[in-house]
Parts: C-alpha cells; sequence; structure tokens
C-alpha cells in the first residue's frame, strides 16, 4: 500500500436536497387522501411507471425503504418486529417485511400519525417474500393486491416469449387498477413515467461508474442516501431531474480531485443491505484508509447498467438515447419490462455464477483490494448464493471477509465481533490504523 | 408387499443404479417437484427427485448459508457426499430461491453431463401463465432431445402422460382407503409410497401399487388407529417423526405437502396438445406457498383434504427458514382453527428433536381427547 495522501473532502452541495425530496415523498403519500388522491403501496422493485398513468395524484410508499428508516430507530424497529412476531410470523422472515407488518399492525406511522392505508398494493414477485408481503398486508388492510410474476430466468437468456409474459400481466395489473380506482388510464403519463424511470436508473448507474477515479468521488455511506431514491419512485420526474444534478455534481468532484474519504489508500465493495443500525462500520474502515466505493447492491438495485463500447461497464443507454420514440401503452410496457429485467440485481436470483461475473468486473475496472461480504439473515432474497459468490471471488484471487448480521433486526447483528473481523481482515490487506483519520473522526 | 415401498425408499441410490445398469438409460436429479416429468419419462429415463437423508453434515457450509433451509442443505449435502454419483443430469423448475442455491451449487461443484433450469411461472393464478408454460416445457423436450439425440414423438408423449397418470391414479387409490375408520395404511407406510414414487421407475411402482391395492382395503392394521391426523407443511419425509406420531395414539390419514398428497393429486389432461396437458397439470396442481398469491387458493384445498379424511388434527410441519411457509402458516392455521380443526405447529429440521415433538404430540392428543368428552 502507498503512503497515505490526504485528500481533499468536500459535502455535497445536493445532499440537502436529496433529503427534502425524501422527507416530502412520505409527507405525499400520507396526505394523498386529504387531496383527494391515490395511495399504493408494495415494493422497492414494483413496476412503479404504471400506476403513474392513473394521473399526476398518485402516490406511492414502497416497503424495503420504509422499513430501513425505521431500522435507523432501534426502538420502534423492536416494536415493529415485536408486534408481527406476537401475530405468528416466524422470527426469520425478511426483517423488512417484518417491520412494515408491524408498524401496520401497530397502526402508527414513522413519519407521524396513523399508518396510511394504501388502496392497492403493487409488486413483482421474484423473491419468496415480496408475494407473501403484500399478499398478507393486502388482506390485513382489506385492498387489492397486484402481483406481476418476472421470474423468467436470466436477462441473458430473456425471450420473446418470456418478455411477452411480463408484459401481459402488465396489461392485466392496468385494468385492475382501474377498477380498483374508477380511473380512466392515461398512456401519456405511463409514457412519461417510463421515460424518467430509465433517466433515473441510467443516471444512477453513470454516478456509479463515476466511482471508478481514484480517489473515489462517493464512499458507499453517502450513496446509501443517494440511491435509494430510485427505490421510492424512479419514474418521478423530480427523482430523474435530481440525479441529473448529482451526476453534475459528481463529475465535477472528480475533475477536482475531491474524494469522499480523505485517507483513501484501498478501495473495497460490500454486498446486500447494511446494518441500518450500525452504519458506524463503514467509518471504522475509514480509520485504515479504506473506502467502500459502494456495491452491486447500491450499483444494481436500482442502476441499470450495460456494457459500453469500449466494453466497460457502465449506464444502459436509455430509450430516448436510443432515439425511440415511444407511441403505445405496449411499447411503453414492452421498454419497462425489458429495462427492470435486465436490472443486475435480479440476475443472481436464478445463478451465483452470473453475480460473481458482476463482481468481478466491479473489482477489476473500480480497481478494489478486496471485498466484504454481508451474510444478511435479514435478507435471503440478497444474500442467495452468497457463499458461492465467496467462493468465486477467492478463486479469482480476490481478497474476500464475510460477515453475518441483519439489515433491520438488531439482534441479530454483534457489532464487537464485526469490527473484530474488520480488523483481521485489514491486517490481511496490510493496513493499519491511519493516526491523522482516527484523530479527525475523533473531533468530528 | 407393502413393505417395497420402504425398502425402496431405504436403497433408493442401490435401485438407481441398478436401474441404470439394467435398462442402460439415464437418470435426471429432479429438483422440487415442479419438474414436468412426463418429458422424462417419454425420452424414458428416470427422474429422480433430490432428498435429504436427515442426519446431521458438515460439508454444506462453504456453500450455503446457515440461514437457508435445512432442506436445501441436507439435499446439497447428499450431492457433496457422493450418494448421486450416478446422475447424469439435473433439472430444476423455478419454485423458492432456497432449492435453487442446491441446483446452482450442484451445477458449479458436481458437473453433469445434462442441467436445465425452467422458468417455471410462479404466478401460477394468471391465465397468462399457461401459454408461457406451454412454451417451456417444449423448451425443455427440445433440451432433451438434443441431449439424448433422439425425438419424443407424440407417441412417447402420450407413453409419459400415462405412465405418470396411472401412477397419480393409482396413489389416489391408495389414498382413499386412508378415508376408512380404520385405515388399513399408517401415515408412515402411506410417505414411503408417495415419496417413493418420486425416484422409483414409475411403471414399476405402478405395478407395486396395483398389487397392493388388491388386498389393501382388507387390510387390518394391529392397532388401533385412534386420533385422525392431517400433516400439513413443508417437504417432510422424516419417517421417524411419523413412526412417532403413530406410537402415542393416532394415525396421520391425510397429508398437504409435496413429498405426499401434493406430487401426485392432479392428472396430466389429454386435450389435443399434449405439451400444453403437460404444462397446465403443474399449474393446476395443489401449489407449493411460493406459488401460492395472490390468494391463499392452497387454503380451502387443505381444510376440503381435512374434511374428506376426516382429519381430527393438523400438524403444520414448518421446516426452518422456509420463508414460502412461513409466509402461510399463522394464516393457515387461523383458517383451519376457525374451521375447527385444532393444529400444533412444530419446526422442522433436517434431524429432529423426537422426545420433546412426542411431548408436544401427545399434549395436542390430550387436547383432541379433552375435547370429545364434551
Amino acid at each position: 500500500m502507498a503512503t497515505p495522501t490526504k485528500y481533499p473532502t468536500e459535502a455535497l452541495k445536493c445532499w440537502p436536497k436529496a433529503k427534502e425530496l425524501r422527507q416530502q415523498y412520505y409527507k405525499d403519500y400520507a396526505e394523498a387522501h386529504d387531496r383527494g388522491g391515490i395511495r399504493w403501496s408494495g415494493g422497492a422493485w414494483a413496476f412503479d411507471a404504471v400506476p403513474m398513468g392513473l394521473g399526476d395524484d398518485v402516490h406511492v410508499m414502497t416497503g424495503e425503504p420504509y422499513a430501513a428508516s425505521i431500522a435507523f430507530d432501534r426502538k420502534f424497529a423492536q416494536e415493529c418486529q415485536d408486534a408481527t412476531d406476537a401475530r405468528g410470523w416466524a422470527r426469520d422472515l425478511c426483517s423488512y417485511m417484518r417491520i412494515y407488518w408491524g408498524s401496520m399492525y401497530l397502526n402508527r406511522f414513522f413519519f407521524g400519525g396513523e399508518f396510511p392505508k394504501p388502496d392497492f398494493y403493487y409488486q413483482t414477485q421474484i423473491c419468496c417474500s415480496h408475494a407473501k408481503w403484500d399478499q398478507e398486508a393486502s388482506l390485513y388492510e382489506k385492498v387489492p393486491f397486484y402481483c406481476i410474476d418476472v421470474c423468467v430466468g436470466p436477462y441473458e437468456t430473456l425471450t420473446e416469449e418470456r418478455l411477452n409474459y411480463v408484459v401481459k400481466q402488465l396489461h392485466d395489473s392496468i385494468e385492475g387498477m382501474e377498477k380498483t380506482t374508477g380511473r380512466k388510464y392515461d398512456d401519456e403519463k405511463l409514457i412519461a413515467a417510463v421515460h424518467n424511470e430509465c433517466r433515473s436508473t441510467s443516471l444512477w448507474a453513470e454516478i456509479c461508474t463515476l466511482n471508478k477515479a481514484i480517489p473515489a468521488p462517493l464512499d458507499e455511506k453517502t450513496m446509501f442516501s443517494l440511491y435509494v431514491l430510485n427505490t421510492l419512485q424512479r419514474s418521478s420526474k423530480q427523482i430523474g431531474d435530481f440525479y441529473e444534478e448529482l451526476r453534475d455534481e459528481v463529475k465535477d468532484r472528480v475533475a477536482r480531485g475531491i474524494a469522499a474519504v480523505p485517507y483513501e489508500r484501498c478501495r473495497i465493495i460490500t454486498d446486500t443491505q447494511p446494518p441500518w443500525g450500525f452504519l458506524k462500520i463503514y467509518r471504522y474502515m475509514e480509520q485504515f484508509g479504506v473506502v467502500s466505493v459502494g456495491s452491486l447492491y447500491t450499483f444494481g438495485l436500482e442502476g441499470i447498467f450495460g456494457e459500453q463500447e469500449d466494453g466497460s461497464w457502465g449506464p444502459r443507454k436509455t430509450p430516448q438515447q436510443l432515439g425511440i420514440k415511444i407511441k403505445t401503452r405496449d411499447e411503453a410496457l414492452r421498454i419497462t419490462a425489458d429495462w427492470n429485467l435486465s436490472r443486475p440485481q435480479w440476475q443472481h436470483f436464478y445463478d451465483p455464477a452470473i453475480k460473481t461475473r458482476m463482481m468481478l468486473r466491479i473489482v477489476n475496472e473500480w480497481k478494489l483490494n478486496g471485498v466484504i461480504l454481508h451474510l444478511n439473515r435479514g435478507c435471503e432474497g440478497l444474500t442467495v448464493g452468497s457463499s458461492e459468490n465467496r467462493l468465486g471471488l477467492i478463486k479469482a484471487g480476490v481478497p474476500v471477509m464475510t460477515y453475518e448480521g441483519n439489515m433491520a433486526d438488531e439482534k441479530e447483528f454483534d457489532e464487537r465481533r464485526t469490527t473484530s473481523r474488520i480488523e483481521s481482515f485489514m491486517e490481511t490487506l496490510g493496513l493499519e490504523q491511519i493516526p491523522g483519520a482516527v484523530a479527525a473522526q475523533a473531533a468530528s | 408387499m407393502i413393505e417395497k415401498f420402504k425398502e425402496w425408499y431405504v436403497n433408493r441410490h442401490t435401485y438407481a443404479k441398478q436401474w441404470k445398469e439394467q435398462t442402460g438409460g439415464k437418470v435426471i436429479g429432479t429438483f422440487c417437484t415442479y419438474v414436468p416429468e412426463e418429458i422424462l419419462v417419454a425420452a424414458k429415463m428416470l427422474p429422480a427427485r433430490i432428498l435429504g437423508s436427515h442426519e446431521p453434515q458438515d460439508v454444506t457450509e462453504p456453500h450455503i448459508f446457515g440461514m437457508f433451509c435445512p432442506f436445501c442443505r441436507d439435499a446439497l449435502a447428499q450431492g457433496l457426499k457422493g450418494r448421486f454419483n450416478y446422475l447424469d443430469g439435473v433439472v430444476l423448475a423455478h419454485s423458492c430461491i432456497h432449492f435453487r442455491q442446491t441446483f446452482n451449487s450442484w451445477r458449479i461443484h458436481l458437473p453433469v453431463e445434462f442441467s436445465y433450469y425452467i422458468p417455471m411461472p410462479n404466478t401460477v393464478q394468471t391465465a397468462h401463465a399457461r401459454s408461457y408454460h406451454r412454451v417451456e416445457v417444449e423448451n425443455f423436450k427440445k433440451a432433451i432431445e438434443e441431449y439424448t439425440g433422439r425425438p419424443i414423438t407424440d407417441q412417447d408423449l402420450d407413453r409419459g402422460i400415462e405412465i405418470l397418470n396411472r401412477n397419480r391414479r393409482l396413489l389416489r387409490k391408495v389414498y382413499e382407503c386412508r378415508k376408512l375408520d380404520n385405515p388399513p395404511l399408517t401415515g408412515e407406510e402411506a410417505m414411503y409410497m408417495a415419496v417413493t414414487s418420486q425416484f422409483i421407475d414409475k411403471e414399476e411402482h405402478s405395478n407395486v401399487l396395483e398389487a397392493v391395492l388388491k388386498d389393501l382395503p382388507e387390510r387390518k392394521l394391529p392397532r388401533d388407529s385412534g386420533i385422525r391426523l392431517m400433516a400439513v407443511g413443508s417437504e417432510n419425509d422424516d419417517a421417524e417423526f411419523f413412526k412417532m406420531v403413530e406410537s402415542v395414539g393416532s394415525t396421520v390419514v391425510i397429508d398437504e405437502q409435496c413429498a405426499g398428497s401434493r406430487y401426485f393429486w392432479n392428472e396430466s389432461v389429454p386435450n389435443g396438445d399434449r405439451l400444453a396437458a403437460i404444462a397446465n397439470r403443474y399449474l393446476d396442481r395443489p401449489p407449493c406457498p411460493v406459488k401460492d398469491y395472490p390468494t391463499h387458493s392452497r387454503f380451502q384445498h387443505v381444510l376440503n383434504l381435512a374434511k374428506d379424511y376426516r382429519a381430527q388434527g393438523a400438524i403444520i410441519m414448518q421446516e426452518k427458514f422456509c420463508d414460502p411457509h412461513e409466509g402461510d402458516n399463522p394464516r393457515l392455521k387461523k383458517f383451519l382453527e376457525e374451521n375447527g380443526i385444532p393444529t400444533l405447529s412444530l419446526e422442522f429440521d433436517s434431524t429432529n428433536p423426537l422426545g420433546p415433538f412426542r411431548i408436544r404430540v401427545e399434549a395436542f392428543l390430550e387436547t383432541i381427547r379433552g375435547e370429545e368428552l364434551f
């Protein structure tokens, strides 16, 4: 490792705006009915452009980021999970789902007031929990549930029939939403939403690609607060506009050599959701000069990537960039189906070898020194195949550390044990704590 | 004759090796009961379901994280220990993420001549699943044809469908006998019959079933049938568990699980389009919870079985970490109890604590008998 260089750092200028967008999102959802609007809930992977055709006053609350927000508040998170456990649900189920259900059963909205009942649930089925999550929520709330099955295999084997299966279900879901809400569906709004969805997710991939720079302009802990906007409502114009602003700012940081972590000398990625109540482990790694430049999770949960002309990984070209003009509902649905099916974080559900290939690509192109895998007891979906990923990375000569935890259930995370493992991993990477970094953190 | 099933269950690997030697055919490991076996049988192959052994194991830790279900790890352990080293191929039909890991680790570490993943629809309740799954079954047929170098003709498909349907009909007849006041077979014996049909040559299995059925209605067990129970839940072929339950004053008269009735309950209905008939059969079968949404269509089927077989109580067998069943069980339990079927929930691992389970089962049976007093 080189002698630590201290890079200049700066706070992100658009940080307050990200915070504001997030706050407004939950406020809009809670107040939608007061203004005669529509509320729907479901997953961050739902085809969120589709309900947008119901009108401009349609507001969504996706379950995973809502539960992740609660996870920061360990006391309320525990109350929610206890409420779910008390109804007989197994403690090893998805911890986001247990928190969401608990908030619903307790009739307490994390952002104040009663739990806002949606008009319908809209979800995709790829992991074993998603359909069950909203099946229970819709039964409890006595509202309709539409679920799109996207289990058609990895994108690299996509056929016309497989795509059609997804598109036909999307058509059906529109008919269902019209019946549920009594509204006439507006295809122009759908088309605009699909454009925005492609723009937001391609822009996020572009931002992640900028993190190939040394020093990295963004660290993963910061990225957690930025990628989340796409999990809230990637088809919203506001979110797309925000990512354009962020992309420009990150570009500028790269041009001026602004770092996220001042003593960057070792670059890693992690995997899956972190234990949200313990993000300080990322700050602890910074004391060793380690920056986590992201993960397949932060990149590919909502970022849509494609192979660039030079063979490297970068943002997938949007329909607009390719000069495609969407004219009909069917065209819009085909594009959103194809776009979402190419999501990097959907591929490992079929084969861990695909994820290992993507991780190795990141290791090489983002110039990494190691990988830390979170064996996340709270999310079977993103942890599926992780053990094989570990073996695949080790086989390719990449140093790998694992730790067990849970993204939202603090009972399943051992902070001291994790920091001990990090210490050992740092030792294997030949890293010691940097006095300047330790002192700076102590002073902050 | 009925002992044959237990013998097959215990010696399944020896059977498969001998079958291969005698027929020169290919043995294909099936992952999950959604693989359309009609195609494999039409191609004169032996479908052999990958199951665990209910023994402690320490070989899967590097491959599957311990938070995934014991069944998927136990099944992979069988491969890693070389017990399935006679397989020529492996096939997975899309179901839960847990067992998909077993399939993928198998493909990576235990290479075979042929491996195939069928992206079977999960939303079996949508009408669009039918045309889509037909295409996937056709793709699977083509892959098998390419592998064997032989076309699968319509006659082959008819034969495959009939062989499977005959086996299903016979198993239904066996299960029908369990409706009698004094069932002529135990739940343990029924489990051996049902689960062996998943890895024994279907015609041979059917021949033995037919022979057993000749005398079965007249068969008298030297035991009191006691309380009539239903077994519901995750994959479970733990014979010792059934033996224990039936040793304390009960008989398991019906099950709703994939090692039992869910596997054979319905037939492929020939309708001119053979591949559609096969595809639809798997969409229409009693679903695994992973495929049962947006509505809980399975619940009414479970209740119907309980009523038809006059079950006085249900044991809900929950494989630890099995998310699909965990996502159903609290509501299923409530549904059964609201409809007069008391339940006992037990969490299963690959090896089970029979002592504590016995105490809980005995207590459950006592409460059922107590209700009868009033």
